[in-house]
């Protein structure tokens, strides 16, 4: 390596997981032996100890183990940082340990991962850990996965046995939101397709591990768009000098350019970027800098200069999703210290909505979090934050929590957004829809009556409400159809699509139920004014959020179609078998099992699918759309 | 056009700057810990950078076990007036006058005497709550589980079972009444990067870090100058003569105090030298420092009983 080449090289951190045995270690032992990052005391060490424990080879995962305990135990305990250098990059390995009660130190080890490996033993094939873990890349947000498969020697380089894995690792992965994703058959013991291409694996035509490390491009993974430049201290050595030092989270800036500062919405322009190695035309994420401005306007610690049509959200009440790290629950009756970017406001957890079972991914209702668990909440802030989601900004999206008598680091949360819960519009008297303050609608845009016009017959949602296995999609399918081939502007909404994209984030408890509607009620409305008979087919067992659509939309435009069946019927039919599982307690919070559906008191249609045909249904609707003139 | 991708050297400083900043607008009364060594040396130019144009934003503390080489010494001195830094020397008196000394208390007890008592004493006496170290991950195995922000308790002890996850940027700096914290902003720092971001910045260091013919003894394996034989072992002289004494060109990997540090032999005479020696060597520093050899754990030891 030529030295003076060595100070160009660009950095990658990533992370390593995987359950206990998979290799790690020896994984990591082998990417340090083979890059010649161990020095030759080191390894005498371990090789002495190799011998003296008579391996008959050199145990490369020796190299790791860090503290005394972990040495007795045989098992990582801690995060621990390694480092090695190719001729292209330096890189930051977060070793975390597989263990399931250590989901607190991958979370840890991933927040700053570029890239996660997660080690499959090629033996045991997909295992419980290995998706739990990759869930957890895909919740911290890492932009690259790279599964491992390890071991393969031990399997023959049998190509079946790697390709199973391959396609059951990959359909899970479906569920997730990875982007990114590349397998590779290994065998760190033996350090085929590390950083060497193995003459066992004739039939993998991939690259090597290091050679994905080395080339995995990651720059394009920055967010370049948000300017956003918390406040760390303010710097006035003088009375002449008054600058803002801070880091550039996210996005660029350049002289000239005119900030606004958060809290106080005072605006300023950039009269310098100052730095030790001399003043910048231009920052940029990641770089730390010194921004003095030409105005005196009040900033300090915590606040946040950003560019005045590029704002963060700012609220104090939002959504995350929180990881718990410490032995002792969360309390919501104790207001954790929040540290989010340079700023420290007082918080408590106001709703925990569920918990996630990382292992089967379900949602479960939950009264709080213990060690390692991790669930979506409502926080409530002293103060208002200026936040991002994490999805779209690491940096502005992320925070902790911090107990106010031990000082440990209890959480790690990731914010979803504001908090949207329809329950905060429907239980409080003054019931109106949340509106974004920032959106202009577009001026002499075609209206609702125009797309009427176009049509030749009116818009409408008709909202088909009632028990699961009701017969809802059925009637609505043959609805559409009948109204499809007369040639109308018509389309379907029901349950089971939205909650693949739309409301994917959504649980079954009352609240996410009630923000699944709020949800579809505003699309349909969208849908409706350019226009369209929106079929909307939902469970929708509450009254209020039933409400709450019909008072988005004018007088005659919702159409309440109570879709009435027994419910000894709906068991018998259990269409999709859910019935049968909430009888054995699988599912919780089902209606007509233990969640309770409140029937409309003044439906526009009511249907009887225990007593009636599927046509006899689907005309009754339809004659009510010609009553009401819309069709 | 602007470059939208800055080197690992880079992005290594501007983690550190962060992390500086971070502790001064987070904790009352903070001092960097200098040991006069190339650590410290780039400690002080991240320091520079990161309040600059504002002075040297705290006192430097040199623990002084009255072992160090003279010419250490002599550069702290003139280095920290030439930054228009405040450095503060503290040294346990009531042990250098015992005589502490590897040879009598053993490596261990010595430096816990000299060195991590000396701290301790001086931390509590002038009240400092966060202490910069210049240590690093990649230097000792059980440094790899060390946390950019390290609290201790009132012993100065560090409890490597029970530390504080540290994620993202966000750093804990909250303590207790009795708590510290110690901060290491070259936690992802190698050997060979702080090499090369000396070269690149241009930071001035200790002579003693290049290569000159020197008169030397070999002692057990160490490479020792025979000036300072009597100090590396009072006991030793006695039996060698100026035979024993041979002119070797050589140099120090790493600066500790004269009885337990030993040269290596060198021709290297500059940075870019020093560079070739790291990338083609295969030794790790802290070898010629004895004090890591004793026991399998011996730094996590010491780290617990508040070492840094």
């Amino acid at each position: 390596m030529d030295a003076l080449d060595y100070a160009n090289k660009s950095l990658l951190r990533f992370t390593t997981s995987g359950s206990v045995d998979d290799g790690k270690s020896t994984l990591i032992g082998r990417l340090l032996y083979e890059t010649n990052c161990i020095y030759e005391d080191q390894y005498a060490a371990v090789a002495k100890t190799s011998a003296k424990r008579g391996d008959g080879r050199v145990d490369l995962a020796l190299l790791l183990d860090g503290l005394a305990a972990e040495r007795e135990q045989g098992i990582t305990i801690d995060v621990a940082y390694r480092y090695f250098t190719t001729a292209k990059r330096k890189f930051i390995i977060a070793d975390t340990p597989g263990h399931e009660q250590y989901t607190r130190n991958m979370v840890t080890g991933a927040s700053t991962a570029d890239l996660a490996i997660i080690l499959i033993d090629a033996r045991h094939g997909v295992m419980t850990q290995s998706k739990r873990h990759g869930f957890l890349i895909s919740l911290l947000q890492i932009p690259h996965l790279v599964v491992a498969v390890n071991k393969m020697d031990l399997v023959g380089w049998d190509q079946g046995v790697y390709d199973a894995i391959v396609r059951d690792y990959g359909e899970f992965s479906q569920k997730l939101d990875i982007q990114d994703i590349t397998f590779i058959p290994i065998s760190a013991l033996e350090g085929d397709n590390v950083t060497t291409r193995s003459a066992n694996t004739p039939w993998y035509d991939g690259q090597t591990l290091l050679h994905v490390l080395e080339n995995v491009h990651v720059a394009a993974d920055r967010n370049l768009v948000d300017f956003r430049f918390p406040v760390q201290t303010v710097l006035r050595p003088d009375l002449d000098f008054r600058g803002f030092a801070g880091t550039v989270v996210s996005g660029t800036v350049s002289v000239g350019e005119e900030l606004a500062a958060l809290p106080s919405g005072r605006t300023s322009r950039i009269r310098r970027i100052v730095t030790f190695d001399g003043d910048l035309e231009t920052a940029v994420a990641g770089q730390a800098v010194t921004l003095v401005l030409q105005d005196e306007i009040d900033v300090s610690r915590g606040d946040m200069l950003v560019r005045r049509h590029n704002l963060p959200h700012v609220a104090n009440e939002f959504d995350a999703m929180l990881c718990w790290m410490d032995e002792e629950r969360l309390d919501p009756r104790t207001a954790y210290v929040l540290k989010h970017t340079t700023h420290k406001v007082k918080a408590h957890v106001r709703d925990v909505t569920y918990r996630i079972d990382v292992d089967t991914l379900h949602r479960e209702a939950s009264d709080g979090f213990g060690l390692n668990e991790i669930g979506r909440v409502s926080l409530k802030t002293s103060r208002p934050l200026y936040f991002d989601s994490y999805r779209r900004n690491r940096g502005t999206g992320s925070f902790i929590l911090i107990d106010p008598v031990s000082n440990r680091t209890v959480a790690a949360g990731m914010i979803r957004g504001r908090t949207s819960s329809v329950h905060e519009v429907t239980r409080t008297r003054h019931a109106e829809p949340r509106r974004s303050t920032n959106v202009q609608w577009e001026a002499g845009a075609i209206g609702t009556a125009d797309w009427e016009a176009r049509n030749g017959h009116k818009g409408a949602v008709v909202w088909c409400t009632g028990y699961s296995g009701a017969g809802k999609s059925t009637v609505a399918r043959g609805l559409v159809r009948r109204l499809f081939d007369e040639g109308r502007q018509v389309m379907m909404l029901d349950g089971d699509n939205v909650r693949h994209g739309l409301c994917g984030d959504l649980g079954f408890g009352d609240q996410d139920r009630s923000e699944n509607i709020r949800r579809v009620g505003e699309a349909a409305k969208l849908f409706w004014q350019q226009g369209n008979i929106v079929v909307c087919t939902f469970i929708s067992p509450f009254r209020a959020d039933r409400d709450f659509v019909r008072s988005l939309l004018p007088e005659g435009v919702f159409v309440e179609v109570y879709v009435k069946c027994d419910l000894g019927v709906c068991r018998r039919r259990d269409p999709k078998g859910l019935y049968a599982k909430a009888e054995a307690g699988q599912i919780k919070d089902f209606t007509g099992i233990d969640s309770p559906y409140e029937e409309p008191e003044a439906p526009e249609v009511v249907i009887e699918t225990d007593l009636e045909t599927v046509e006899q249904v689907v005309q009754r609707i339809h004659r009510h759309l010609a009553d009401q003139g819309i069709i | 056009m602007t470059s939208y991708t800055m080197t690992h050297l880079k992005q290594l400083e501007q983690e550190s700057i962060h992390v500086m900043r971070e502790v001064v607008a987070e904790s009352r009364n903070p001092v960097m810990l200098y040991s006069v060594g190339k650590d410290s040396a780039v400690m002080v130019r991240l320091a520079q950078k990161a309040f600059f144009p504002g002075r040297f934003p705290f006192p430097l503390l040199h623990v002084d076990t009255g072992y160090k080489f003279p010419e250490m010494y002599e550069f702290r001195d003139r280095f920290t007036a030439s930054i228009g830094a405040r450095l503060i020397v503290e040294r346990n008196e009531e042990w250098i006058a015992k005589g502490a000394h590897p040879t009598v208390l053993g490596t261990d007890k010595c430096c816990q005497m000299l060195k991590t008592r000396g701290l301790l004493d001086a931390l509590a006496k002038h009240g400092f709550d966060a202490a910069f170290g210049g240590a690093r991950r990649d230097e000792e195995k059980s440094r790899a589980k060390e946390r950019f922000f390290s609290v201790r308790d009132e012993f100065g002890q560090w409890d490597p079972k029970n530390q504080r996850p540290e994620l993202w940027s966000l750093y804990n700096a909250e303590l207790g009444d009795r708590e510290s914290v110690r901060v290491f902003p070259l936690s992802n720092w190698t050997e060979l990067d702080v090499w090369q971001y000396i070269r690149l910045e241009k930071i001035p260091l200790v002579p003693l870090y290049f290569a000159q013919p020197r008169r030397t003894v070999e002692l057990g394996g160490i490479i020792v100058p025979a000036e300072h034989l009597e100090t590396v072992d009072p006991h030793v002289k006695l039996g060698l003569g100026e035979s024993d004494v041979t002119v070797r060109s050589c140099r120090f990997r790493s600066l500790g105090c004269i009885p337990c540090t030993g040269a290596v032999e060198s021709t290297v005479t500059d940075v870019d030298g020093i560079i070739d020696e790291v990338v083609a060597a295969r030794r790790s520093e802290r070898e010629n420092r004895l004090i890591d050899l004793t026991s399998d754990s011996s730094m996590e030891q010491k780290k617990r009983e508040g070492y840094f």
